[in-house]
């Protein structure tokens, strides 16, 4: 009785840390248009530099996910996949500037520009984030059988994240925040989920033992 | 036999009324549209550039459909010179606050009105275009007439990195008219702090900027703040009936409105052309604070700008 009262606040909190990863994913996104907008404008091709590298970093992500989850996998190296992505957000809001002056100077074509600049500052996050949700199947599937039926309601719980996410930014936070006051909070909420993952693994396997 | 009210017999006059009114209205946007040809229609990167001309002139707008005040840039087809719509004139008066600049920077080309009649009045004016839309630059020059010249050059792309790059180039623009904001979407870039302290930095110390911008919505305010934070006291140009404000920013004290008014004789005559009596607008010009200081000003980290004007 006890493991599975576990396992299933377990498998309710890769849903809602899936949740969570989705719905940062997006409104990071979205937030990058805001944030390429002074240097490379708000033309087309920005957002084809971003979407292009957003979805490059989320296939490399899924790759690396899948494979990290072949060994050992558990809640506390699915927690520092949240506390990784913090990290690397970090550059995203305290040295953006920075970092599209320095490109901004030294590449003239706004194409090239916005993609180098994307490449930067996005793809390490994203990357990691992108890893999340292989990962979230491995640690949710109990059975070949029912693989389909996890990997579904995964696919179904991030990509609702990823849209309200989408929606939120857009329509609210925008109007309500600055970028960075956003983007703080989504690295304050990586690291919280973070450390519920590695506090709740680390307390299963203490449990176990 | 006595029926019960049904709902349908209770609100029987308020559903045929309402159908009416909805009746009236389509055909008014009709009746409007009866003589309108469609001499040309594209979809560009950016939008639906559509010309069209009437009896007395010739419009390009970026919607599909049809409802009035949408053109973005209309000429008569009799008296080309004459200025259309009313923010142009607003614009051009701006002429008393700072006159004759030796090298502008016009923001948005749309019908190319403004470049033709800055270098009508000034025939030795270097005058630089930035324009977003490849498509609306070969529209304004295929159905309005505009060209290029050795003294009116465009640059198409956008207008960020057009100043952000002249600034690093240590460029000067005595005259800075920012006219990209009529459409039905605002580029939110192009309204921050951040922005207009670097066109600033292409103004000499007697430069002008002239803004054609929005006279309605908690945007009205937003953008009022947002000029006052950069560049102090402006004159404010608005006139009754229309959806338009002009923002006259100088890196100048502002003369004072008698000051304005004196001026106005000896342009009245060259102005003329355009179809303006320029004696008028010094009574639509005013530096008052006519809007909420408490409204947040916009920067690069806070744009809502398309939200805020809904």
């Amino acid at each position: 009785m006890e493991t599975n009262s576990k396992t299933s606040f377990q498998v309710t909190l890769v849903m809602v840390l899936a949740f969570i990863a989705g719905f940062i994913i997006m409104a990071i996104e979205l937030l990058g248009g805001r944030i390429l907008a002074p240097y490379f404008g708000s033309s087309i091709y920005v957002w084809g530099s971003i979407i292009t590298v957003f979805m490059l970093s989320l296939s490399i992500g899924y790759l690396c996910g899948g494979k990290l989850s072949l060994h050992n996998p558990n809640l506390k190296i699915y927690g520092t996949f949240f506390a990784t992505a913090a990290v690397f957000l970090l550059p995203l809001v305290f040295w953006s500037n920075l970092i599209m002056e320095f490109l901004f100077l030294r590449i003239e074509d706004p194409r090239y520009g916005s993609l180098v600049v994307s490449m930067l500052l996005f793809f390490l996050p994203t990357a990691i984030m992108g890893m999340i949700a292989p990962y979230s199947v491995r640690l949710m599937v109990e059975s070949t059988h029912g693989s389909g039926h996890v990997a579904g309601k995964l696919y179904f719980i991030s990509t609702l994240g990823s849209a309200l996410g989408t929606l939120a930014t857009s329509f609210y936070l925008v109007l309500w925040f600055e970028v960075n006051q956003i983007l703080v909070t989504m690295v304050a909420t990586l690291v919280l989920a973070g450390a519920a993952a590695i506090i709740t693994g680390t307390r299963s396997t203490a449990n176990a033992s | 036999m006595k029926q019960a009210p049904t709902v349908w017999s209770q609100f029987k006059w308020h559903v045929i009324a309402v159908v009416v009114i909805a009746l009236l209205i389509s055909m008014a946007d009709a009746f409007a549209q009866i003589g309108v040809r469609y001499i040309h229609q594209e979809r560009s990167l950016y939008r639906n550039i559509v010309v069209t001309e009437d009896s007395s002139r010739r419009c390009m707008r970026f919607t599909i459909t049809s409802r009035s005040g949408q053109n973005q840039s209309c000429r008569y087809l009799e008296r080309p010179v004459e200025l259309v719509f009313p923010y142009a004139k607003m614009t051009l008066s701006s002429l008393l606050v700072q006159n004759e600049p030796k090298r502008m920077l016009i923001v948005g080309l749309g019908g190319g009105t403004l470049p033709d009649t800055y270098s009508r009045l000034f025939p030795d004016t270097e005058i630089v275009i930035s324009e977003i839309d490849d498509a609306v630059f070969r529209v304004a020059r295929e159905y309005f007439g505009f060209e290029e010249t050795d003294k009116i050059k465009v640059d198409v792309g956008d207008a960020r990195v057009y100043i952000k790059r002249a600034g690093l180039r240590g460029e000067k623009f005595d005259l800075v008219i920012l006219d990209a904001f009529n459409g039905e979407y605002i580029p939110e870039h192009l309204m921050t702090v951040e922005f207009l302290e670097e066109v600033k930095k292409l103004l000499p110390d007697d430069g002008m900027v002239v803004s054609n911008t929005f006279s309605t919505s908690r945007l009205y305010a937003a953008e009022s703040n947002t000029y006052r934070a950069v560049f102090g006291d402006f004159y404010n140009i608005r006139q009754a009936g229309t959806g338009n404000r002009v923002i006259v920013a100088s890196m100048q004290p502002l003369p004072d409105r008698a000051t304005l008014q004196s001026r106005a004789p000896a342009f009245k005559a060259r102005l003329e052309q355009f179809g303006m009596d320029v004696t008028e607008y010094p009574q639509y010009m005013s530096t008052q604070v006519t809007w909420d200081t408490g409204q947040r000003i916009l920067t690069d980290q806070y744009s809502p700008a398309n939200l805020l004007n809904n």
